[in-house]
């Protein structure tokens, strides 16, 4: 186990390097020449050479991954002279349209993306899970039926689409839920609710359709499986049956889903976050694309996959101490 | 039959599908005595899971429909509340699967699977309740029983499996056992351990078994009593000796004669039931093996199709489902044995048979040969009780 | 290279008319282990140098628990794996290392049944496909048409040939394995590995599957192959038998003999553990238990790999692997202590 984990912590370390050499490679072959984006309109060569200088990106690509990459572990300074900036530990870049270095700008937004996500991720998962067993226990009947027809719809409809539909008819329409945006927990507790609920709802509708129908088949298998016919034989009660028998071994590969479509959206529900207008690390991602802001698109871009590679190891971690037959190797 | 533990009468279990309704079991009735042992023999699709089950009360009630009646010890099921049946799961009957490894939860320890049948059943703690399962893994011959509680399934061999699912359906001595197909799954050398493990724990415990198989060997070892199922009904039943050395029903003719045998010379050909077993939706309205039986010409006025026979007894523990003509029927088994090599035959059925050898296909396509014989000789029957071998050693 | 003769192969392998010669093959699969850096850590000894012979139009029946490498050694002998070691010759020619191209013509003459009817043919194809698959492999043309070829194929497996154009599922379990033999028939091979054959299915249908295997034979002069863990089949359609154990031929003999007077003790064991159908035999039967479980293939036991669970086992059977030798005309017994040649009791 502890072999396994080290193999894959080296695994995931040059999953990363690789990651960032290709960003930073792509980075590098857009037609969009980050020196030039460094000042407005009016710009003359000289102050786009003097930029160009001043971010290093008159060197040649390799000392510029490297410098890059010194940045992360121990910081790095733009600039000569008096005209400096400094970029503290992790340097991921410096964003000269917003004046900030990266990581700070991801720092700052990843509260509201993490509460989002977070938020949603529960909803989605107790209303798509429990629906989902619901269905499965009813089978053929007409929960089973309703629970697979609205999940069918919520499947069906692009995410944008129940957003707009909520803002529309909850915000506008009926006026139930003002636009007050993000107000962080400690100060209004309620205000931040109001500011989530319809996120979260958005978020969870489409994603909680999906894993009504995942927990339903899988409960379904499992539910046909030999030692639930042994559980019965037994003489233990249905109550014992399902609840001890038949959800541990159905819900264990929900959880594999469900880890890695966390750590998705812990990179960032940029649709959602657009929709409700908030500043997490989706719409900051969306915002430097349109801005060809290529130091916080590489920040989003890594960020994001961490998340995805440290989810899928702490997903098989998991997955080996829910089932004993799995051994890490 | 009134001291008969388990008694099953008129047992029907439907499936309603949208090809239509598969009659998986059709009318069936046995009884068990303690003590005893029944094996219900039959190929897929015959109905003996699916009866075993129905008796457990396994049978998904909102999705099948059952009829007719199963006695626990005067206690009857079909209609009983599924509280009622659940309680008497595991306590007075207890069953055992094919396939012990899938049978097993494969997310907690055998300590914890086993003591989980005791907690449901009695009131003990916890601590007792492993005590008992110590103690009964020990007794189904599983080495180092403390230290096995705390394994997985998947640790263990499939014979282990399959003595720890023993374990556990006699945790809380049931008197009834249900096996069905418990060596199908299992090498040969542990298939013997397994029988030889059953056998002695029933002279221990009295428990009444019912063991489901299609394999003839383990029934031949094992069984006192035997039901021969075929497309969802009963169409032989009989004590072991009757079945396999007075045999009626052509489908149990052909079932003894497609096995074949470590001990009899190896060129004969062996004699398969041609065609295919029935699909359980359209089942033939007459007899379910008219169509694979090489004898129905034999019945006057394709009664075989139209008329389903009924369960006749040929003595009072032998029963057969055939419109054949009872000396017909025992005519053309003493010939089928005959082919068979001697030692398979009971006493007196037919000497050392060799002389007789015939090939299969010639038994099967020329049955009509065998009408005239029928009246002029009668074979001579007989008794159970008789000794059969001593001449073979 | 230069392989040590430490199962007594030489004494196995003397007739010339072989048409199959499997001398000493060996068949290990690599574990790779735990640890940072996976190295390879041990092997799982599936086949350990076994050796055998078949003539035309004879049967040897390979015969063993799970675990013993029957299976491995089938899929080693059709070159489905590669041999670890030891040699395969057919017709005189040695096929050890030939690559999967130079294979190819060969399967002409040699051909495989599998277990599992269901998966063994493709549920997209029609039977006509599957059975005519391998004309289109080997570019052979027959006179009559491909159709007209298949279905008398068809017709011969006891196939109706007008459903020539449905597709396996359309089919039950017997009849799907004799797709599989229509196919393996198909270019008139020499040679068939049987892997189970029957074990998937009914009785009844088990029996027609024989007798038609053995109709084909003599029809075709056909060897097979046969392997399967059902003893009683096994005897009844192979002329010799090998007995394997954890990877390792225990005893080779003609079939009558396996049963009739057993050499190797796991054979009696074994052959003691089949039940017999007849009640009356079998009251007075009397078994050898075995104790114990199978060992680990990665660490087989030292000398006789069966004598931890040998009821004859001595001191001698762990310091020294015994060789397969000639313990009666035609019977090799790998065995430092075989039975004394006695009838078993019949009956």
């Amino acid at each position: 186990m502890g072999a396994y984990i080290v193999r894959r912590l080296v695994a995931m370390v040059l999953m990363l390097i690789a990651l960032s050499m290709i960003v930073f490679l792509i980075f590098n072959a857009l037609p969009a020449d980050p020196a030039r984006l460094t000042c407005g309109k009016s710009c003359s060569p000289q102050i786009i050479e003097a930029n160009r200088h001043r971010l290093g990106l008159d060197k040649p690509l390799v000392n510029q991954y490297s410098e890059f990459v010194t940045g992360i572990f121990v910081g790095r300074t733009y600039g000569s002279g008096t005209a400096t900036f400094d970029c503290h530990v992790p340097c991921l870049g410096y964003s000269f349209r917003r004046g900030e270095q990266v990581t700070d700008l991801l720092w700052n937004r990843f509260p509201v993306t993490g509460q989002l996500a977070l938020g949603g991720f529960i909803l989605w998962i107790v209303a798509g899970v429990s629906s989902g067993i619901v269905a499965a226990l009813r089978r053929g009947k007409w929960q089973d039926r309703a629970i697979m027809g609205f999940s069918l719809i919520g499947y069906s409809f692009p995410s944008f689409f129940i957003g707009l539909l909520l803002v529309f008819f909850i915000q506008i329409k009926w006026a139930l839920i003002g636009f007050d945006g993000y107000v962080p927990l400690y100060e209004d507790p309620v205000g931040w609710f109001k500011g989530f609920i319809l996120p979260w709802t958005s978020l969870a509708l489409i994603s909680a359709a999906f894993y009504a129908r995942l927990t339903r088949n899988q409960m379904l298998e499992t539910l046909g499986e030999d030692y639930i016919r042994t559980a019965r034989s037994k003489g233990l009660r249905e109550r014992t049956v399902i609840g001890k028998h038949a959800l541990r071994a159905g819900l264990t590969p929900i959880v594999t889903a469900a880890g890695l479509d966390l750590a998705t959206l812990l990179g960032g529900a940029v649709i959602t976050e657009r929709i409700f207008n908030l500043n997490g690390i989706g719409n900051l991602a969306i915002g430097s694309v349109l801005d060809s802001d290529l130091p916080v698109i590489t920040g989003t871009v890594l960020l994001a996959a961490t998340f995805v590679i440290v989810a899928n190891l702490v997903v098989d971690i998991l997955y080996a101490v829910i089932d004993p037959r799995v051994r890490l190797t | 039959m009134s001291e008969a533990f388990l008694d099953v009468r008129d047992l029907r279990v439907q499936f309603p599908t949208e090809d239509g309704v598969v009659s998986a079991v059709d009318g069936v009735d046995f009884s068990v005595e303690k003590g005893k042992t029944l094996a219900i023999v039959g190929e897929s699709g015959s109905g003996k899971s699916v009866t075993a089950q129905a008796i457990m009360g396994l049978i998904n009630r909102k999705s099948a429909k059952m009829t007719g009646e199963v006695y626990l010890d005067g206690e009857e099921l079909v209609g009983a509340r599924p509280e009622q049946v659940r309680s008497l799961r595991g306590k007075r009957m207890a069953m055992i699967f094919q396939d012990p490894l899938s049978s097993l939860h494969p997310f907690y320890t055998i300590g914890k699977q086993l003591a989980e049948a005791v907690l449901v059943h009695q009131k003990v703690s916890k601590q007792e309740a492993l005590g008992q399962a110590r103690d009964m893994l020990a007794r189904v011959g599983i080495p180092n029983p403390e230290r096995r509680i705390k394994d997985y399934p998947h640790n263990l061999s499939g014979g282990m499996r399959q003595r720890v699912m023993i374990a556990m359906a006699l945790l809380n001595s049931p008197e009834m056992l249900i096996a069905d197909e418990p060596t199908t799954a299992l090498d040969v050398t542990v298939q013997a351990q397994i029988i030889e493990l059953l056998n002695d724990l029933q002279s221990e415990f009295g428990t009444a078994i019912v063991l489901i198989t299609h394999d003839l060997g383990v029934v031949a070892d094992m069984a006192d009593d035997v039901v021969v199922m075929y497309g969802g009904r009963v169409v032989e039943r009989g004590a072991v000796e009757d079945i396999y050395y007075r045999p009626e029903m052509p489908y149990t003719w052909g079932l003894l004669g497609s096995v074949p045998r470590m001990d009899t010379d190896r060129g004969e050909r062996l004699e398969p039931i041609p065609g295919q077993p029935p699909s359980l939706i359209r089942l033939p309205t007459g007899c379910v093996f008219r169509p694979r039986c090489p004898y129905h010409e034999l019945v006057p006025g394709n009664r075989c199709d139209t008329d389903r026979p009924a369960l006749d007894a040929v003595t009072p523990e032998h029963s057969v489902r055939c419109h054949l003509e009872p000396a017909q029927r025992r005519e053309i088994a003493s010939e089928r044995l005959a082919a068979r090599g001697g030692d398979v035959l009971g006493g007196g059925a037919g000497g050392d048979g060799l002389g007789a050898t015939r090939t299969a296909t010639a038994t099967m396509a020329a049955p009509v040969q065998t009408e005239q014989a029928t009246t002029t000789t009668p074979p001579t029957p007989v008794p159970a009780d008789q000794p059969t071998q001593e001449d073979q050693q | 290279m230069t392989v040590v003769d430490e199962t007594g192969a030489s004494a196995v392998l003397r007739r010339d008319d072989a048409l199959l010669r499997v001398d000493r093959v060996q068949k290990y699969f690599p574990i790779n282990g735990g640890g940072i850096l996976k190295r390879n850590v041990g092997d799982v000894k599936a086949v350990e140098s076994i050796s055998f012979d078949i003539v035309p139009g004879e049967t040897l029946g390979i015969v063993g628990e799970s675990g013993c490498g029957k299976s491995t050694a089938g899929r080693t002998i059709m070159k489905l794996l590669d041999p670890t070691d030891g040699k395969i010759e057919f017709e005189g020619r040695d096929i050890t290392n030939l690559t999967r191209k130079e294979m190819v013509p060969l399967r002409r003459e040699m051909q495989m049944i599998f277990q599992d009817p269901y998966s063994s043919l493709n549920p997209r194809h029609t039977v006509g496909a599957i059975i005519s698959a391998p004309f289109k492999v080997q570019g052979v043309k027959p006179a009559r048409g491909v159709q007209a070829e298949v279905q008398d194929l068809m017709a011969r497996v006891g196939l109706n040939p007008e459903h020539y154009n449905r597709y396996p599922n359309e089919f039950s379990g017997g009849q799907r394995q004799r797709i599989g033999i229509a196919r393996a028939i198909a270019l008139r091979p020499k040679l068939i590995v049987c892997d189970e054959p029957v074990s998937a299915l009914d009785v009844s249908i088990q029996a027609q599957v024989v007798n038609l295997l053995e109709d084909l034979q003599d029809e075709f002069r056909l060897a097979y192959v046969f392997i399967a863990h059902d003893l009683s089949v096994v005897r009844h359609i192979s002329d010799r038998i090998a007995v394997m154990y954890l990877g390792r031929i225990m005893e080779i003999a003609d079939a009558e003999q396996i049963y009739e007077g057993p050499l190797h003790p796991y054979t009696h064991a074994l052959t003691s553990a089949v039940p017999l159908p007849d009640p009356n035999a079998e009251r007075k039967r009397e078994r050898i238990l075995l104790k114990g479980d199978l060992p680990s293939p990665i660490n087989p036991p030292s000398g006789c790999v069966f004598r931890t669970r040998c009821p004859k086992a001595q001191t001698k059977c762990a310091e020294e692997i015994p060789l397969l030798r000639e313990l009666a005309p035609g019977h090799f017994g790998a065995c430092h202590f075989p039975e004394e040649k006695t009838a078993l009791i019949r009956g």
